[in-house]
């Protein structure tokens, strides 16, 4: 191992982490007000991905050649809020058909659980029935590696800086809304205690409907961010879902720092794994450092908080 | 809702679009257009508007939203007469419960049951048969196993279909057919208590450390340990030979005091003995869920902390039924592999984890009988759906079902005596305070 390939691996660790913490946020803020895994948030992040595809074909066509970067910039934005509205929808979807109506009924907890997973497998299918089952690619609208500055003689590339300084500033506004805005007020008071919270005249319905909606952004950019990087499929939710939601519990589920650490941490973890044994043992490294942190720490890296200022 | 706060005004609440039966109208021509949606045409990649346009196409919106609008009428009948009509059918209910809570009743459709399932398999196609062994029986297993760990313990296993996998690649080993030779060669049969005992070893070890875990950190550390099992077998080329997995395993045969009887590729005899292994297990559960066992875990189940302050060693007691669902799922692994003959990672995927958990959950948590039934019929549905739906197209449907399912019938379709209470319990308030939405009301049990 040299310097030069630990840097490479870095850097590749904090591009898929970023994304991995965007995806994990999504799991914990709807931990935080429901105590419960939104095993369908996977398929926001395909949503989300869908969203941005769509709108970048719908502006510049399938087959648009590269632009300025200005230009590309631009156009990149803008797919990015497709990708977070798509995201958010589906989300606010989710809530209203998957959970709402359980939670009027006072369902068991893996009655939540089971219907999530039915709406995955629906959402899922959904997608692949009607935007295609093979795997689709953005147009090469902006040169992805195009290197952007270097560290020691690795290159740090467009797409690279691009998703992590779209994550950092999303995590940033995230921690904003959640500890400074009357809704983020509302979200900790519903994490903290809901029956309380409803007493002290907190719409919870709307609370969690919001909360939904938050996640949905983030996990659609996200989605977005991770097509752009790689490709667009209906199954492509799956194993960033997974290994998110590890990265949530690793980092403290319900714990908004703590997902965005847990999501850092296990991508930087995965690619460092790859300077000391096969690529193809990193899905592997990735849970056994789940299980080891799980076993020493019970509740995650920075603990359960729900309910406090992130 | 009255007091409503947190921004909107008490005026946008009482919109006419807020009414329930205009709420229920727009929800009901939204299933007309999912629908519409999801009984249309493929759409082609790259051209996202196609499968759409042509599922909405045409006369397909106004004769959906017909459907849509007939559900609509439905719904609202039942809500305006529904209180009226349960009235009327209210002795008839009375006298179906009285058939049904009868033991003679129990025993005879018990009886039933076991006549179909000896007398109707030998009549069906030998795809069927294939079916009813490969998917069916298979996942019957699997399922009752699981019941233990999450239906009785409250453990969320995610991980489960790992130890069918330790199941059959036990039985690959001591049947010689994996790269690394076993110190004898041994049939199928013989695997049965060797699986076992792997997968109680296995059960143990996962346990040990993870079972002082809650909740939700439970789920993610066993579908971690699932996915590690499973990418181990599919990397350690020189054990398991990798991804091409373990071929030409043996069926089972008896030479046994006179007995010469070989299982072959017939899927028939398979199912006789799934039946078998199935009655002693389910036997055995049965005994053991009014036990003392039984009845830790369930305490466990209700609230860890107090079933430990009244003196149930909580890790233990979780521990073993970790162990005891473990082994289950090893002797389906045998059977499996034995069946198939061929096994390689593939086989088992983290879907299948949670396929078995929601069979067992869509069957009814805790009901052995229930999540039987609930195996059996998400086993049967997709192959009925074959002839149908493109096959492209089932795990929609099936996805469908399940969220109905749980919006409907949340304890499942055949629901543990003791859930069903718990449910109707949690009725009474609701009922009174319609308005008050109290989801800090829905922890309970897991």
């Amino acid at each position: 191992m040299n310097l030069n390939e630990f840097v490479q691996f870095t850097i590749l660790g904090l591009t898929r982490g970023s994304l991995y913490a965007l995806i994990a946020l999504g799991y914990t803020l709807v931990y935080g007000v429901l105590q419960l895994i939104n095993f369908a948030h996977s398929e926001v992040f395909m949503m989300g991905a869908f969203g941005g595809l769509i709108g970048i074909q719908a502006l510049i066509g399938a087959n648009a050649t590269l632009m300025p970067v200005g230009q590309a910039l631009i156009y990149l934005v803008v797919g990015m809020v497709f990708g977070a509205v798509f995201g958010a929808v589906t989300a606010w979807v989710l809530e209203r058909v998957a959970y709402r109506p359980l939670r009027r009924r006072g369902a068991p907890r893996l009655a939540f659980l089971i219907s999530a997973i039915g709406a995955s497998f629906f959402l899922q299918n959904l997608a692949g029935k009607e935007f295609g089952r093979l795997p689709q690619y953005f147009p090469a609208f902006i040169d992805k590696s195009q290197p952007v500055f270097q560290i020691g003689n690795q290159r740090m590339n467009l797409i690279q800086v691009i998703i992590i300084f779209s994550a950092v500033a999303m995590m940033i506004g995230l921690d904003l809304i959640v500890r400074k805005t009357k809704l983020g007020q509302g979200i900790r008071a519903v994490a903290q205690d809901a029956q309380t919270a409803a007493l002290m005249g907190v719409d919870i319905d709307r609370t969690i409907s919001r909360t939904f909606v938050i996640g949905g952004l983030l996990g659609g950019a996200a989605g977005f961010l991770f097509g752009m990087f790689a490709n667009v499929s209906f199954n492509m939710g799956f194993l960033p879902g997974v290994k998110a939601f590890a990265a949530a519990v690793l980092g403290g589920i319900g714990n908004i720092r703590g997902a965005m650490l847990g999501g850092l941490l296990l991508g930087l973890v995965e690619n460092w794994a790859v300077l000391f044994i096969d690529i193809k043992w990193t899905d592997v490294i990735a849970f056994v450092v789940l299980v080891l942190v799980l076993m020493f720490r019970p509740s995650g890296l920075l603990g359960e908080r729900l309910g406090r200022a992130a | 809702m009255t007091f409503a706060a947190g921004g909107g005004s008490v005026g946008r609440r009482d919109a006419w679009y807020h009414k329930p039966d205009v709420r229920r109208l727009g929800a009901s021509l939204g299933v007309g257009l999912v629908l519409a949606l999801v009984t249309g045409k493929d759409g082609r990649s790259g051209h996202f508007g196609s499968g759409i346009a042509a599922a909405l196409g045409g006369v397909r919106v106004p004769s959906f939203l017909a459907v849509g609008l007939a559900l609509w009428g439905v719904a609202t009948g039942i809500n305006r007469y529904g209180d009226e009509m349960r009235r009327a059918l209210a002795p008839a209910t009375a006298a179906r419960k009285r058939v049904t809570g009868n033991a003679t009743f129990r025993t005879t459709s018990l009886l039933v049951m076991l006549v179909v399932a000896i007398g109707i398999p030998p009549m069906l196609s030998s795809f069927w048969q294939g079916v009813l062994v490969e998917q069916v029986g298979i996942f019957m297993l699997l399922a009752v196993g699981l019941n233990v760990v999450v239906g009785w313990a409250g453990l969320l296993d995610l991980g489960y279909i790992a130890f069918y996998a330790i199941g059959a690649y036990t039985t690959a080993y001591f049947t010689g057919t994996l790269p690394v030779q076993p110190p004898i060669v041994l049939n199928p049969f013989l695997c049965f208590p060797l699986a076992v005992l792997a997968c109680l070893l296995a059960g143990v070890l996962l346990g040990a450390p993870t079972l002082r875990l809650r909740g939700d950190y439970l789920a993610i550390v066993t579908l971690g340990f699932g996915e590690i099992v499973r990418i181990v077998a599919n990397n350690s080329d020189g054990i398991t030979n990798g991804s091409r997995g373990a071929t030409n395993i043996p069926h089972f045969s008896i030479h046994l005091l006179g007995i010469n009887y070989d299982w072959t590729l017939n899927s028939l005899p398979y199912w006789y003995l799934i039946m078998v292994v199935l009655a002693v297990v389910v036997l055995l559960f049965f005994r053991l869920e009014h036990s003392r066992i039984g009845r830790a875990w369930a305490a466990v189940r209700e609230d860890e902390v107090a079933a430990q302050a009244s003196g149930v060693a909580t890790v233990k007691i979780k521990l073993l039924a970790f162990a005891i669902g473990a082994s289950t799922s090893g002797l389906a692994g045998v059977i499996y592999a034995s069946k198939i003959g061929f096994i390689s990672p593939d086989n088992f995927l983290l879907i299948l984890s949670i396929s078995v958990l929601a069979y067992v959950v869509f069957g009814g948590m805790g009901s052995l009988f229930g999540v039987m039934v609930g195996a059996a019929l998400l086993t049967w549905l997709p192959q009925f759906l074959r002839d149908y739906v493109p096959a492209t197209d089932r795990n929609l449907y099936i996805g469908a079902i399940l969220v109905l399912m749980m919006i409907f019938r949340p304890a499942g379709l055949l629901p543990a005596r003791r859930r069903r209470t718990e449910l109707s319990l949690h009725d009474i308030p609701e009922a009174e305070t319609v308005a008050v939405p109290a989801p800090g009301s829905m922890g309970g049990s897991i």
